[in-house]
Order: structure tokens, then C-alpha cells, then sequence
């Protein structure tokens, strides 16, 4: 079992200092507005309360650095930069050392090992100019192998203060890991940290499988595989890895599953005589509804967060486009009308976005658009740039970029909403088809 | 006409916009053919000078037929190689197949394999139109994910949009 416990206890009242949550402080960060100048942070190691956490203490630290400066929005001055050492998280902070290296935000905090195997991390953060406290002090309780789920959980806390957004760090990626050559290449389902530690697989390489997708809770993955010899859509349930094919039309090929938010109804394609159209079902239940009726290809669907329409690809205009319809079927309205071609959409989890890939100019992109079409911006733009998934707060993308040639190789990238701070997401081998899951509870 | 004009007034017709930007998503010289590759199926007993074997069907005959960008209409080469292939498959009743289809990189996963299914299903409905019973013949599409050939240039493309008759014998045969 890999469940971890972690419990937000109740703020650190012993310490509470009448800080007062800012707003239109210095110590705050507009990510909408795109951010050009980094905010400089420093995270000194957190106090090991005995020698036995010292190397936990610089693992937690370490963690919620790469977390915040890996947003592109923070930016660390160096431990070595630092003229201070912080050797007690009780004593009071010398703003005035830390004024001195620049830092604008400052976090503290201690870890002490409870037990066999929990351990118990406290927390603050410090608006370094102001010279006082932003917001309350924190603790989390856990168990010691899910050390990574709380320095994300305490880097979300930091993000959330300054930027006012929900964060995005405990939080998990199911995909599809590759290997081997182009012609005959190996894929598994695959899980891990949105930063790519704690790396699970989730079946064997021994059929292909395809697009995983999380349910909105993180518990389930809806993906395509030929485990039967043609492709069907699979149902697994991530903590026990148990799985079961979906009952879907014999002699059909069904594909392109994803979950409706309430977690029981599936969309998917299912491809008869030649004929690609979209259908739904309810999991438990098992009887399918045909969601369009058109001699095009309609595939790709996503649902909008209030799971009242879906935004789907379909080709009925010659080319592939994007189209919103009812959920329960009915009239589809296009929103996609710039040059190229359109494909696998996905709705924001705020609703009001849905990103993209596109095909124009000899290059494929990822981008996004408004709900009603206007307002498209490309974020990427590379050989083979597919599949976009949100990342629980609708600032950052995920998707798979594909090399050219005969050594091609699948990897997966991230980029912002803006478009800025482009970078692979670390994986051991090829890797296509995120889906990113929502924040942990 | 031959296939690559018409597979343009095709294109002209129905893809407007991706082809009128001078990119690689659209067809070249889409040089049609048969196609008479070893494929999937190798392995198959026989002799290809035996007119009665799998490896003529596959060699000789030619198990595969290539299509156009987007495309999954039949090209009179394409036609020619499924009349023998029908001929092949009615003089052989012992033998049921598989067809797959198939697409080049150039396209996002799920919309290939739509596209890979169109491209079987045509197979299938033109070998039944010429008398072979439809429950020989089952249709399943790999979409991009089992290129034939591995570059990112149209000479690999055009192999890669494909649709391959694979060979099963009967059970109890």
C-alpha cells in the first residue's frame, strides 16, 4: 500500500503572531498578469530536532524549492548566498540578514520523527521586507516514506499564499511509459508525482495501451488497450491496480475514454462499419447512449467541470475541428476557425478554457482558447507536440512532445498557461499521453 | 487520372485549409501501390510460387494497400491488389483475415486511429463486394502506434498509411 496519511492539524496558535494575510503587499504575485521577474525566496534547511532528521530536514527544503522555483514565479538565492543560518525554528528571524541577500519571502520551518515511522513538520512563511509572518504558522503529520507528499504540500501552501491560486504539488500524473524502438514499441500505464518521483507501473508492456485519464477524485484511470487484440476501454481502480474491460458493442472498436465529473459517467468513441461517433455509459450500469450520429469522425471528447457539455474533434468539415454539444447529446456549435487542424481537447478544471493540440504550418502546437473560440494562443510549437491535460489549478499544461525521425522518442513537457517556462518533466525512459490527477487530499 | 491528381482534387475538396499551406501535412507524390513488403504476417508457409499459399498472397498478390493523406478511398492500385487478394481469399476458404488499418505519425493518436478504422473498413466492404463473406474478415486499427517505417519524411509516411491483410487459418482446418 502506498496510502499515506497526512492530516492538517490545526494552525500553529502557540506562535500565531497577529500577521495579517496581505493583499496588496509586496509579498504577492498576479499570475495572470505573466510573470517576467521571478520572486526571490530563500528556503535555508528546515531544524532537524535531533541528529536523526538532519538529512530529512535538507530532503524537505530541497523539495519545496524545486517545487516553487520549477514554476518559473519564484527564484532561490542560494543557500551558499546566505548570511544567516536559521538553527532554531522557534527563535526570532533576523529579517534584516535576509533583507540582505534580496530574499523577498523567506520559509522556515523543523521536522521531528514521531514514532517508527511518522513525522511531524512545522512551518511558516515570512514576508521578508515587511518583516513579519504571512498568514499563520502550519503542521503536517505523516509518515516518513511520504516525505515528498508533504514538502509539496507545505510548497502549496507557500504558492497559494503569494499568488492567492490553489497549488499543484501533491499531485500525481498517470501516462504512458515507453521503451524500445519505433516500430515496435513497448507501452505501460505508468503513475508518479507531478514531478516525476515515486514512479509506479500500472501493467505490463505485453499490449499496447493507450490515453489514460484520471476521474476527477484520482482514484480511478479509464484508458484504451488491445488487450483483447483490438482496442477496447479498460477501467482501474489505482490503489488495488484491479482492472476490468468496459462492456462496449463486440465487433467494435472503442476508444478515447474520459470520465464526467461525477465519476460514473464515461464518454468515449466507438468506431462501427468504418464509422467513428461518439457514445456514453455509465460504468456500473453499463448501457451505452450514442452521443452523435454522423458519418465524420468524432472522437476526443472532454467534459465541461459542471459536466452539463462536452468539447470534442471532429472532422464533419473536412478537417478536424473543435465542437461543444449538450452533454446528453444534441446540437454541436464549432469554436475552432484558425488556419490548420484541431484535435484533442480539454476542458480547464476552472471552466474556462479548453486547450488543444493543432496542426498548422508544418508544426504541431499546443494551445488554448476560450470556451466560445475567441482568444487562441499557441504555447508550444515543435515537430509532434500532442495531448494536453491541466494541472489542478489551470496554470499549467502537461503534453507529449515527440522527436523526429527514425529515433524519435516521446517525452513529457510542461509549459504555462502564458506560455512561459517550457520544460521536460523527468522520466526514465519515453513517456506520452498525461493526465494529470487532482490535488491530494 | 491517376492517383495522385486525384487524390490532390480529393484534398482540394475536403481539406482546404491544410492544403493550401505548403507543409508537411500534406500528400507529395503519394506513389501508390500494391506494396508487396514482407509485413506483419511473415513467417507464413509456403512457397510464393505456390498460387495456393500464404506467401503468395502476401508476396506475390500483396498483402497491403497504401492510401493518401487523410485519405481512405481506394486507389485503382489498391483496387487492382484487393481483386486478387478477393480471388485469393474465395479459392481459399480454409483462411480468414484480419485487416489493419493504419496511419502515418502526422495526426493526433485518437483521430488515427479513427482514421486506421476507416481505412479497414474500406478494405473489408470492397473485398465483401467482391464475394468474400464478411464473417472471414474482421477489421481492427493500430492508428499510428505500428509504423512499418520510421523516418519523419513522406518516404515513410506513404508506407505507414496502410491498411495490411493479415492471414489466419480456420480453426479445425
Amino acid at each position: 500500500m502506498m496510502r499515506t496519511m497526512i492530516s492538517l492539524l490545526a494552525v500553529l496558535t502557540l506562535w500565531a503572531l497577529p500577521a495579517l494575510a496581505q493583499d496588496s503587499g509586496p509579498l504577492r504575485i498576479e499570475i495572470t498578469e505573466g510573470v517576467i521577474e521571478p520572486m526571490p525566496y530563500a528556503v535555508p534547511d528546515f531544524v532537524a530536532e535531533s541528529g536523526a532528521e538532519r538529512d530529512m530536514a535538507r530532503n524537505l527544503s530541497r523539495v519545496i524549492a524545486a517545487d516553487l522555483s520549477g514554476t518559473g514565479l519564484f527564484r532561490e538565492i542560494p543557500q551558499d548566498a546566505h548570511i544567516s543560518r536559521i538553527t532554531s525554528f522557534q527563535s526570532p528571524v533576523q529579517y534584516a540578514d535576509w533583507r540582505a541577500v534580496n530574499a523577498q519571502a523567506l520559509i522556515t520551518g523543523t521536522v521531528r520523527f514521531d514514532g517508527s515511522d511518522r513525522m511531524v513538520v512545522q512551518f511558516r512563511i515570512h514576508d521578508v521586507f515587511a518583516g513579519q509572518e504571512l498568514g499563520d504558522g502550519l503542521q503536517f503529520v505523516g509518515t516518513r516514506d511520504g516525505w515528498r507528499r508533504i514538502a509539496h504540500k507545505v510548497a502549496d501552501v507557500v504558492y497559494s499564499r503569494i499568488t492567492g491560486e490553489d497549488g499543484y504539488f501533491d499531485s500525481r500524473v498517470v501516462f504512458v511509459a515507453e521503451s524500445g524502438p519505433k516500430d515496435d514499441r513497448a507501452k505501460r500505464l505508468a503513475i508518479m508525482d507531478y514531478d516525476g518521483a515515486n514512479l509506479r507501473y500500472l501493467t505490463d508492456s505485453s499490449n499496447i495501451v493507450l490515453a489514460p485519464r484520471f476521474s476527477a477524485t484520482g482514484d480511478r484511470v479509464l484508458y484504451t488497450s488491445y488487450e483483447m487484440g483490438f482496442p477496447r476501454i479498460y477501467v482501474l481502480d489505482v490503489a488495488n491496480v484491479g482492472r476490468r474491460v468496459l462492456p462496449t458493442l463486440d465487433g467494435t472498436m472503442s476508444f478515447a475514454p474520459r470520465f464526467a465529473p461525477d465519476g460514473r459517467t464515461v464518454a468515449y468513441s466507438l468506431s462501427q462499419g468504418g464509422n467513428t461517433d461518439l457514445y456514453r455509459m455509465n460504468i456500473d450500469g453499463g448501457q451505452s447512449t450514442r452521443l452523435t450520429s454522423a458519418p465524420s469522425i468524432e472522437t476526443a471528447p472532454s467534459y465541461s467541470p459542471d459536466g452539463r457539455r462536452i468539447v470534442f474533434e471532429s472532422d464533419r468539415s473536412g478537417t478536424p475541428q473543435l465542437y461543444i454539444m449538450p452533454a446528453g447529446g444534441g446540437e454541436a456549435t464549432r469554436i475552432s476557425f484558425g488556419q490548420g487542424r484541431y484535435g484533442t481537447p480539454v476542458w480547464s478544471p476552472r471552466g474556462d478554457l479548453i486547450a488543444f493540440t493543432k496542426q498548422s504550418g508544418g508544426r504541431f502546437h499546443i494551445g488554448v482558447m476560450r470556451t466560445d473560440g475567441s482568444e487562441e494562443r499557441l504555447l508550444t510549437a515543435s515537430f509532434l507536440d500532442e495531448g494536453p491535460t491541466w494541472a489542478p489549478n489551470g496554470r499549467v499544461i502537461m503534453f507529449t512532445r515527440e522527436s523526429r525521425g527514425a529515433q524519435g522518442q516521446s517525452r513529457i513537457y510542461s509549459v504555462d498557461i502564458s506560455g512561459r517556462n517550457l520544460k521536460q518533466v523527468e522520466t526514465p525512459g519515453g513517456a506520452s499521453d498525461p493526465s494529470w490527477g487532482p490535488l491530494q487530499q | 487520372m491517376n492517383y495522385t491528381t486525384k487524390a490532390v482534387i480529393l484534398c482540394a475538396g475536403l481539406a482546404l485549409a491544410a492544403c493550401t499551406s505548403p507543409d508537411r501535412f500534406e500528400g507529395q507524390d503519394t506513389g501508390m501501390s500494391g506494396g508487396a513488403d514482407a509485413g506483419m504476417g511473415t513467417g507464413l508457409s509456403g512457397s510464393a510460387q505456390d498460387p495456393q499459399s500464404p506467401a503468395y498472397f502476401q508476396q506475390s498478390i500483396g498483402d497491403r494497400v497504401l492510401f493518401a493523406v487523410d485519405q481512405s478511398t481506394l486507389s485503382r492500385e489498391a483496387e487492382a491488389t484487393l481483386n486478387e487478394q478477393a480471388d485469393w481469399l474465395s479459392s481459399n476458404p480454409d483462411y480468414n483475415a484480419t485487416i489493419e488499418g493504419h496511419a502515418d505519425e502526422q495526426g493526433t493518436r485518437e483521430y488515427n486511429l479513427a482514421l486506421g478504422a476507416r481505412r479497414a473498413n474500406a478494405v473489408q466492404e470492397y473485398l465483401v463486394s467482391r464475394g468474400v463473406a464478411s464473417n472471414r474478415l474482421k477489421v481492427v486499427s493500430y492508428g499510428k502506434e505500428r509504423p512499418i517505417e520510421i523516418c519523419s519524411d513522406e518516404s515513410c509516411y506513404q508506407q505507414n498509411r496502410r491498411a495490411v491483410t493479415v492471414l489466419a487459418a480456420r480453426a479445425g482446418s
